[in-house]
């Protein structure tokens, strides 16, 4: 006996077992008619889809168990669409395995590696090709060519840069100005401090002046929550609390982090919750972050009244609302 | 007529009209209860503070102290009001089954005239949101329901989810579903703010503003599937998944068949 | 010749003197293609593909991508006389008021997701299979190109309807394009025509979502299938297999009628779904406006990992010079998906340098005898897995009674724990069931029959196995350790010793395995009873 390891061997493709559709006509025949069956659920699907289209209103529902109270246009539309469908796709496929020759068949693999002799062609006519047109005896031409493409690229650049403005101060400013009215939204109406009971909050933006229109653009930046706690739960610094009304405190609803409407406030807890990414913030030390990937407290509104008692901005923001960018200092 | 009096002379037909009598008749004494009931005299009211204060003695005093002042576990009740009495109590959460983060929606313990009772000396205590009458609640006449599906986007959907099926708060708390919540308790939750809940003053969310939400709530409440099962409707998240095992559960079954050798 | 046989002579014939396609059709028409349900994977997503264009040319005809503000009037009482865009009250009206639109709506958006659940089902069993070895490593890249695509097409589908989850996804886009450093704010200024949301970011979308993502997708798909074709569908092991050959059934007639058929079932499940579930609800989200937001807003899953490694980002965030840079949104935006993504794409490469091996693969392999490249796969997955979990943590603790915070915590740690242990124990895993098969090869199949034996032992009765399973079991190469010298002649250290250190470290890792059962220990096992 040889040393060598002896591995086992590949006793080769099967035999073929045959289909009983091969062998006795009747199963054949069987599968045909299995096949003729499928078909037709199709096309009853079909009939079922174009009886839906015309018969059944559009309002009419049909109450489904599991579902529920379900549109049947809807509904019936699909499923006649569904069962078109699929039984064309089963009957073919069952066609295919019982009817259709099963006999598994071999074809060899060609090399994808061309032979050496091509491959040294193919070298020599880029080379050739390359040096009849010069390129590496005529360095200026090689340059000024790559220098031309590149700068080329530049074009679209270019041309895509009116797609929109440049950001200027957009980023940092918002419509809030000093005695701008707080009103609610929706309802536009100015709020008096009176108004709001300790652990109510309200969603408020900006006044509009006469003829002024608020675009999705200024919501964006200018949503502001307010809450009203008891004073004393404050746990603010003199400058925050001057920024406060008898416990009323405003935030800007812009999340710090990505932007989102932060205004889920938990009133035992007096933390306001981002449905988007879980930042939470304490509203009694000015929203500072206390779970969550926002890295900055929103901004606060600094609020007072104004002589008929509605609330007011006392200032403008001092920082800009939402999401971090590059040019923000702080 | 042939039909109607074919009917007349069915087997079932004396049992029914006997059936349709008692309840007339029933229901005639239960409207006629309640419109006594509407006007209370001063000796009534003050009979049911006693009997409400008795209620809170055995059920409610031992968290929130005899004269209902608040203890280490539970919150003082002077000045919350009626509705927030009804709310807490109409809704089972109170009283509370155990000390979990969050009291539940659960059986309710008393019954409507016990809860009237707590309700009544809760706000014989001190004045507070009262509970909203059926006059108060008529959202079908003056709410709006496109009007109150902005309000409840803007004020109730980060929370209670966009089609008011609640959804998570830090630490466990969650924004129960608005689903089968009756209108009353609806309105009472917002006037009086419970447990994490904030309070949505009647200045800044008008009571009109209030029963269109309700509507809007009580719309999407009875809004059939208008495409197919509702998936809970709560976003992506099951659609994904549904995506994940029933889609691609299906087609890879269908993909074995496929590839499996015909006998 | 029957009428029927002439008339299709002549035509063929007609087509033939024109563009000489007779011997290509020849050969092509008779070409191979092996069985195997994991090889219709790729179908799911082919198919999904020429559904999308179809139903998403219908939505084309009703759809308006536009932003211009307009009063709703249509059927849907709960949002009459609201304002909204355009684009949303056009996708109301073509799902309320155009028989079938909902369904194609729907159909669409299913479509969708499958195609995504397919891709990434498909790109498993290759990875799994070893199939993207050489001579398919283009094809391996065009795939990944056309996940990394597929992710952007469908977030851009899903930004469309402008109701209001899809536009706080893209306020979520807009901050992560914000956040990128020097660039940001203009990149995003250009991108939204102004600040966000402005008027021009539906109708860009659009012609992206319709029109350039769609064409650089079927061109990617032509080549990817023209590249299947060309080089021939891989097998799995088996007997008569080998890598000079592909057994399997002809395309014309067997394949043409089951992938022609599973065009249909595709399409058909996709319609049941489409008939059956609600998918994408825009009339309950509402139009989109910054100041609203819904508890537990997602997005579709095939992003939700990302928003799910967003969320557990910790709260980094760098101020110097006057400049911002945000790391909480950079690094899970950004920077670890563009790792993943670099490491997925250049894998076929990073396994060839690891082991050595420039051969070209046609004969698929168990995962069981790549431990290591199941293992790393197994890590892989889980990472997303941990991560797509944590997508939906509010949607999780709120039907498990957990806490958002206990699962934010679980993802944060998990992130990092679980993906090692998962290689681990795949690892290990393997090469158990390497073992397995080594005994099954050489003492054959277990039968629960005991038999006593004349001197009064138990032994229980093992049945041989077939000889073409002892070869699918054995067929595998088990590749010994690469052996770069790092030390020349003379025992100086060569240049560049460290990577050969390192590849011999990595492959000397790699060719842990059970070895596997021959024919001389079967002999010898079978001269010992």
């Amino acid at each position: 006996m040889s040393n060598e390891i002896e591995l086992i061997k590949d006793p080769g493709l099967p035999e073929h077992i045959h289909r009983r559709a091969d062998l006795d006509e009747k199963y054949a025949k069987r599968a045909e008619n299995q096949v003729a069956i499928l078909f037709m659920l199709s096309a009853v699907g079909t009939l079922l889809l174009i009886f839906s289209y015309i018969f059944i209103d559009t309002d009419s529902f049909i109450f489904i168990p599991v579902m529920g109270e379900v549109n049947s246009h809807q509904l019936f539309l699909g499923l006649g669409m569904a069962m078109a469908l699929f039984f064309i796709g089963a009957g073919a496929i069952h066609w295919a395995k019982t009817l259709m020759p099963d006999h598994e068949v071999i074809a060899e693999r060609h090399e994808f590696r061309s032979p050496d002799e091509d491959r040294e062609e193919f070298v020599k006519t880029v080379k050739s090709g390359a040096g009849a047109a010069g390129l590496g005896r005529r360095p200026l031409i090689k340059r000024t060519l790559g220098l031309a493409l590149g700068l080329s690229g530049l074009t679209p650049l270019l041309l895509l840069r009116d797609l929109g403005p440049l950001p200027e101060d957009e980023l940092t400013k918002t419509s809030w100005k000093a005695g701008t009215r707080l009103v609610t939204d929706p309802g536009d109406r100015p709020i008096k401090a009176t108004d709001l009971e300790v652990g109510a909050v309200a969603q408020t933006l900006p006044e509009l002046a006469e003829g002024e229109h608020r675009t999705l653009n200024d919501i964006a930046k200018d949503a502001v929550l307010l809450i009203r706690l008891r004073p004393e739960e404050f746990n603010l610094d003199a400058e925050r609390l001057s920024w406060t009304h008898e416990g009323i405190i405003a935030f800007s609803k812009i999340c710090s982090h990505m932007g989102c409407a932060v205004a889920l406030y938990e009133q035992q807890t007096k933390h306001l919750l981002c449905p988007c990414h879980q930042s939470t913030f304490d509203v009694t030390r000015a929203a500072k972050v206390i779970f969550g990937p926002a890295a900055r407290p929103l901004p606060q509104l600094a609020i007072t009244v104004d002589s008929e008692g509605y609330l007011v901005a006392q200032a403008p923001f001092n920082e800009p609302v939402g999401p971090s960018f590059w040019e923000r200092s702080s | 007529m042939k039909r109607l009096s074919r009917l007349r002379r069915h087997r079932a037909a004396g049992p029914l009209l006997l059936i349709f009598a008692l309840l007339s008749i029933g229901t005639t004494f239960q409207v006629a209860g309640a419109v006594t009931n509407t006007t209370p005299t001063t000796a009534d009211r003050s009979a049911t503070i006693e009997e409400g204060k008795q209620i809170f003695l055995k059920g409610c005093s031992s968290c929130h102290g005899l004269n209902a002042e608040g203890g280490a576990i539970a919150p003082s009740l002077i000045g919350v009001g009626a509705a927030s009495v009804d709310f807490q109590v109409g809704t089972g959460r109170m009283p509370m089954a155990d000390m979990s983060t969050q009291a539940m929606r659960k059986a309710v313990v008393y019954t409507p005239a016990e809860i009237n009772a707590l309700a009544t000396y809760v706000a014989s205590l001190a004045p507070g949101p009262e509970v909203p009458g059926d006059e108060v609640l008529n959202y079908e006449r003056d709410g709006s329901v496109a009007e109150g599906g902005e309000l409840f986007r803007t004020n109730c959907a980060m929370c209670h989810n966009f089609a008011g099926q609640g959804g998570a708060l830090t630490q466990g708390k969650y924004a129960p579903t608005l689903m089968g919540v009756e209108p009353k308790h609806i309105y009472e939750a917002m006037i009086t703010g419970p447990q994490s809940m904030p309070v949505f003053s009647d200045k800044t969310l008008t009571p009109e503003e209030k029963l269109s939400i309700i509507k809007w709530i009580k719309a999407a409440e009875a809004e059939p599937q208008l495409g197919g099962a509702a998936l809970g409707r709560v976003g992506p998240v099951t659609e994904g998944l549904l995506a994940w095992t029933l889609g691609i559960g299906l087609l890879i079954g269908v993909a074995v068949w496929l590839a499996m050798k015909a006998r | 010749m029957t009428a029927r046989e002439r008339i299709a002579g002549n035509v063929a014939g007609y087509v033939d003197d024109r563009t000489g396609a007779a011997k290509w059709m020849k050969k092509n028409l008779t070409k191979v293609f092996p069985d195997h349900w994991s090889f219709l994977l790729g179908e799911i997503c082919l198919y999904s593909f020429i559904i999308l264009l179809l139903s998403g040319t219908y939505l084309t005809f009703w759809f308006d991508p536009s932003q211009r503000e307009v009063i709703y009037e249509g059927s849907y009482e709960p949002l009459n006389g609201l304002k909204m865009s355009a684009a949303y009250a056009s996708t109301l009206d073509l799902s309320f008021e155009v028989r079938g639109g909902l369904l194609m709506r729907q159909i669409h958006h299913w479509a969708a997701l499958i195609f995504m659940v397919g891709i990434v089902v498909h790109l498993l069993r290759v990875y799994f299979t070893g199939a993207f070895r050489k001579p398919r490593e283009f094809n391996w890249i065009i795939g990944v190109g056309l996940l990394t695509l597929g992710i952007v097409e469908g977030f851009l589908g899903y930004s469309l309807p402008d109701d209001l989850l899809s536009g706080t996804g893209i306020r979520i886009a807009e901050a992560i394009i914000q956040a990128i450093p020097v660039v940001g704010s203009y990149l995003a200024f250009f991108a939204f025509g102004g600040a966000f949301p402005g008027e021009s970011f539906i109708p860009r979308i659009y012609t992206v979502h319709v029109l350039l993502l769609p064409g650089i997708f079927l061109a990617l798909i032509t080549v990817h299938l023209m590249l299947v074709w060309y080089q021939k569908h891989t097998q799995f092991p088996g007997p008569g297999r080998t890598e000079k050959n592909v057994v399997g059934y002809p395309l014309m007639p067997v394949y043409m009628a089951k992938a022609g058929g599973f065009f249909f079932i595709v399409f058909g499940v996709t319609a049941f779904l489409g008939a059956v579930a609600s998918i994408n609800p825009i009339w309950l989200y509402g139009p989109y406006t910054p100041g609203q937001i819904s508890a537990g807003s997602q997005p579709d899953w095939y992003m939700g990992w990302l928003d799910g490694l967003v969320r557990m980002a910790p709260p980094l965030e760098t101020h110097a010079f006057g400049y911002t840079i945000s790391w909480n949104i950079l690094i899970p935006g950004l920077i670890l998906p563009g790792i993943m993504f670099t490491l997925l794409a250049l894998y076929p490469f990073i396994e060839s340098w690891a082991t050595g091996d420039k051969r070209e693969h046609h004969l698929l392999d168990r995962p069981r005898n790549a431990p290591n490249r199941t293992a790393i796969g197994a890590m892989a997955l889980t990472f997303t897995l941990v991560c797509l979990l944590n997508g939906g943590n509010d949607i999780i603790a709120t039907t498990f009674r957990l806490t958002i915070n206990q699962m934010m915590w679980f993802s944060r740690i998990a992130v990092v724990v679980l993906p090692p242990i998962a290689f681990i124990v795949t690892k290990r895993i393997c090469l158990s069931l390497q073992r397995a098969d080594r005994e099954l090869v050489l003492h054959g199949k277990e039968t629960g029959r005991l038999v006593r034996l004349p001197h009064g032992e138990f032994v229980e009765v093992h049945e041989p196995i077939s000889a073409e399973k002892a070869w699918t079991l054995t067929s595998h190469e088990q590749l010994a350790p690469l052996e770069i010298s790092e030390y020349d002649a003379s025992g100086v250290r060569l240049p560049g010793s460290l990577k050969n250190k390192i590849r011999n470290r990595i492959s000397r890792a790699n060719a842990v395995a059970v070895p596997k059962a021959t024919e001389s220990e079967r002999k010898e096992l079978e001269g010992h009873h």
